[in-house]
């Protein structure tokens, strides 16, 4: 099925099921530990064998010698694969580093063995026996100093020109010119990447923990020089990814190579600590905004560059891709520029581009709202736009940022804010108010899906679409359950087989929107089907388990009594989102404590208020905005991946070290999600929710802590070391 | 949903849900040699093992393990109890919560053989899909979850400190250490501190468990 033309009325518009706050479908699974994870598969896999991962103690150089004696005559050891022995290995596609080093070694944690033994405690023993002569060579690890040997990138599109920004700069009333960093930062998911794979024959059989099925599946096949048809690819349950789980990592082809070195089915899991620099992160940026204004607060140049690093053959962090749309000027410039780094692989993490991008530009917006003395609600809204401001003949579907800024204000109480900063006292606490904008692409993308209806009326959906936490589960099945007219618990939903239709995949927060719009297309010719087989003429209408048209009314079920009835289709895109902008918006707002005394913040209460088209279960998409909202927190205050500069890793390298929010720094969230529908997106008629939360969160913190105590943090975490010798003067309140 | 032959449609969901996922009962299809039949006997290097009894879940499990295995291996690879998850196996994450003789603890950080004849409850004994336990229910009804790995070690966790709370255990968090503390939410958000949760659930977690210990959050 082809969306080339404007959403109109259809099934879904019923809003009988989808759209309702409905209980995860998966829950009772989730709460009772028994939804089984990559590494939990004992009910297919009995006795399987156990890797440990060695990863690598340089960050470049070569491996000069590997002396796996020691290793291979520890107890229970069946095999230990190395690059030496496991024959020619491809690279995947979506893969800076090579999965398994050696005798180069590109990062610091790099994979360079896999020891297989019968149990984990003798694989982990003997993976500590394996002694390791390294060549090191100097390598590149500081940004900063990397900064002036950055390179317009060859991929994307790094600059973007509008009018004649020095100019307008120049002539500018009220100027801003500020540079921002953001630091390296780790997605951290529960679930570390583990695997269990085995040889059935030629084929391999693999469960991992992967947000992406058919990308895995290319990318495995690809590495292992095998072809894709030989790769059955698994991925029922994902404890959490944020981008990390996007691509193929060491657990899946050390697992496939163990297995067949060992003759065995072997599971591999990362340990934690190799986890934050064996695999990809969020790379640090600096970031260079300039603003030029009116004096009464129109926007008339504006700048952002940003600078991040990333291996050879690497991609920059996207962070000045927002502020190519977010806000009206006339004269603009952006630029990526992307320096050589020999720290682990930069990549993709929840909403790439646009969160660190907004770290920088949300504080800038607020840095000049200030200096011109307007509200920063208010200058947002002077500069808002409603088209592409680089090609104005592209409007935006639907673009509600200003709606989202004054239903939050209302709500959150911004009228009673004292604009001057530092003016609030709390007792021991300075008391601040922040805002910022949020603003994320919408991204749609072909996706498919199978639908059976069975004799017994139970319609399953099978997709090889994944369930990261976002509720995949439940929204596939509130989709089948309105276009087939049956209540919920009649609808079964089967995820992350790569036996299953290929789908968009959980990322870039398509997979909601694109993968339900994937099940409305084989629902619709499923029933087409159905409508066939009854011999039912004219509109048919699905509901309550039965079929009506041309004055008939039959049970749904009766299409199936002669056979299971199968249908299989994609929803594929036309032109629409060339023909126009789709993003999603927000506003946060954020009310922060900070202790007079030792600069430390508290965050007392947050408010998301988001448009994003249609809210397909406002259950589960408010658990994205909160689950963002807390990331954002954890990067405006604590997580910070701290590199040590001279032997180029990322020193704290673990849960303890790596300090992510835990329930103690997040308040009650709130969220509201504005009534819309985007009829330009799908015929779904939503857009991406999970990536929006984060975006601006960070800002909306910086903003509430200047707010608090008059201090202008621009490098984050905003720690409390960056407040203490310039917090106001202690009245002893 | 108000079909005449519509049972607790929770329930419902879940056994239609979990009979396609869970494959229960159904032999392994795919399987290594036993490790009986792995075993060198006469190995010099072969690992010390200990025989040890845990009662898990009111049920008394024999094992012969290695004397390295934590508790969460004994439970999760021996067991096949994969409900308690190894999110670090560093004490640092909280995933792998389990309570043994009354108290909550991380599985990653006890060597099974520390708890012979203990009487250790894990996800799986506080309740099934179509029997869940008040928490786990409570969990499902607030959506205090996302990808679901924390959750067991969350439900476990909440579930003894609870009870804490209820034999008078002091926290950090409040105002006077000898006075009985009570479930406001900031209780309830320190208490629950060492389990992290990186989809960030913790606004319904904490109405989860405020549900479940009667206050409003």
């Amino acid at each position: 099925m082809k969306f080339d033309t404007p959403a109109t009325k259809n099934p879904i518009d019923r809003l009988a099921v989808v759209g309702q706050p409905v209980d995860r479908i998966d829950g009772p699974l989730k709460t009772t530990g028994t939804a089984r994870y990559a590494y939990e598969h004992h009910d297919a896999v009995a006795h399987p064998a156990y890797g440990y991962v060695v990863g690598a103690g340089i960050a470049k150089g070569t491996i000069r010698s590997m002396d796996l004696a020691d290793a291979k005559a520890s107890p229970g050891v069946l095999a230990i694969v190395t690059a030496d022995n496991a024959g020619p290995l491809g690279k995947g596609d979506k893969n800076t580093a090579l999965l398994l080093g050696g005798p180069k070694i590109e990062h610091y944690h790099q994979a360079i063995a896999l020891v297989v033994a019968e149990s984990f405690e003798q694989a982990r023993s003997a993976a500590r026996r394996i002694h390791v002569d390294y060549a090191r060579e100097p390598g590149a690890f500081d940004l900063a100093r990397a900064r002036d040997s950055a390179v317009k990138p060859g991929t994307g599109k790094p600059d973007s020109a509008v009018g004649d920004f020095d100019g307008a700069f120049a002539a500018a009333a009220v100027k801003l010119d500020a540079t921002y960093t953001t630091p390296d930062q780790s997605h951290a998911m529960m679930e570390p990447h583990a695997s269990t794979a085995l040889w059935d024959g030629d084929k391999l059989v693999i469960w991992t923990s992967n947000q992406m099925v058919a990308w895995g599946v290319a990318d495995v096949a690809k590495t292992l020089g095998i072809p894709k048809e030989k790769v059955h690819l698994m991925s029922p349950f994902i404890g959490g990814g944020f981008g990390g789980k996007l691509f193929v990592r060491a657990d899946a082809i050390l697992a496939a190579l163990g297995a067949r070195a060992a003759k065995r089915p072997v599971k591999v899991a990362l340990p934690r600590p190799l986890m934050f620099n064996n695999t990809t992160h969020r790379p640090a940026t600096i970031q260079r905004i300039r603003l030029g204004a009116t004096r009464e607060g129109k926007l008339t140049a504006i700048a952002h560059e940003s600078w991040s690093g990333d291996l050879p053959g690497g991609k920059p962090e996207t962070a000045v891709d927002q502020t190519r749309l977010l806000y009206a000027g006339a004269n603009r410039m952006t630029a990526l520029r992307l320096a050589e780094l020999d720290l682990a692989e930069a990549n993709a993490m929840r909403a790439p581009g646009e969160a660190p991008g907004l770290m920088a530009l949300e504080i800038a917006i607020d840095e000049m709202a200030q200096k011109l003395g307007i509200d920063p609600i208010q200058f947002r809204i002077a500069n808002d736009t409603q088209v592409d401001p680089e090609h104005p003949e592209r409007p935006f579907s639907k673009r509600r940022l200003i709606d989202c800024l004054n239903v939050g204000a209302e709500k959150f109480g911004w009228k009673a804010r004292n604009p001057r900063p530092a003016s609030t006292r709390d007792g021991r606490w300075l008391a601040g108010l922040g805002v910022a904008a949020a603003f994320r692409n919408n991204l749609v993308t072909k996706s498919g899906a199978r639908v059976r209806l069975g004799k017994d009326g139970i319609v399953t959906v099978e997709t090889d679409m994944t369930d990261i936490g976002t509720g995949s589960y439940t929204i596939i099945a509130q989709t089948a359950a309105e276009m087939m007219g049956v209540p919920l618990h009649r609808v079964v939903v089967r995820l992350g087989d790569s036996d299953y239709p290929v789908s968009s995949g959980s990322g870039g927060q398509w997979g909601g929107n694109s993968s339900t719009a994937g099940v409305y297309a084989a629902c619709t010719k499923l029933r087409e089907a159905v409508v066939a087989k009854l011999g039912l003429a004219g509109e048919a209408e699905f509901v309550d388990g039965r079929v009506r048209a041309g004055g008939r009314d039959v049970a749904l079920a009766d299409a199936a009594k002669g056979g299971e009835l199968v249908a299989e289709d994609a929803m594929e895109y036309g032109d629409l989102a060339e023909r126009y902008q789709q993003s999603t918006f927000g506003a946060h707002f954020v009310e922060v404590r900070v202790d007079a005394a030792t600069g430390e913040t508290r965050v007392k209460r947050m408010l998301a208020v988001c448009a994003a088209g249609r809210i397909l279960n406002p259950k589960t998409a408010r658990s994205q905005v909160i689950g963002a909202m807390t990331m954002g927190v954890g990067a405006a205050l604590s997580e910070h991946l701290v590199v040590d500069r001279n032997a180029g890793f990322f020193v704290n390298h673990d849960l303890a070290g790596y300090e992510v929010p835990v329930h103690a720094d997040i308040p009650h969230l709130d969220v509201v999600f504005l009534d819309e529908t985007d009829p330009m997106s799908s015929p779904m008629k939503a857009k991406g929710i999970a990536e929006l939360g984060i975006c601006g969160v960070a800002a909306a913190v910086a903003n509430a802590i200047h707010h608090a105590t008059g201090i202008r943090v621009r490098d984050y975490p905003i720690t409390l070391d960056k407040l203490l010798d310039r917090l106001p003067p202690s009245t002893d309140a | 949903m108000n079909e005449s032959d519509a049972i607790d449609p929770s329930r419902r969901d879940a056994l239609v849900f979990g009979r396609d996922l869970l494959l229960g009962g159904a032999a392994a299809r795919w399987a290594g040699p036993s490790p009986a039949q792995a075993a060198t006997a006469n190995d010099p290097q072969a690992p010390v093992t200990v025989k040890l009894t845990l009662r898990v879940n009111g049920t008394a499990k024999s094992l012969a393990l290695d004397t390295r295995t934590t508790l969460l291996d004994a439970l999760r690879e021996h067991l096949h109890l994969t409900g308690t998850k190894k999110g670090c196996d560093h004490g640092q994450c909280g995933a792998c919560t389990v309570i043994a003789g009354g108290r909550r603890i991380n599985a990653c950080l006890s060597l099974a053989v520390m708890h012979d004849g203990d009487e250790i409850t894990t996800i799986e004994g506080l309740g099934a899909p179509g029997h869940l336990h008040p928490m786990q229910a409570a969990f499902v009804r607030h959506d205090a979850y996302q990808c679901g790995y924390c959750t067991p070690g969350q439900i476990c966790s909440s579930v003894a400190m609870l009870e804490e709370l209820r034999r008078g255990i002091p926290s950090h968090a409040g105002a006077d250490v000898a006075a009985a503390p009570t479930a406001t939410p900031d209780e309830l958000r320190e208490r629950m501190s060492g389990n992290i949760c990186r989809c960030g659930a913790y606004s319904n977690i904490i109405d989860a468990i405020g549900e479940v210990a009667g206050v409003r959050t």
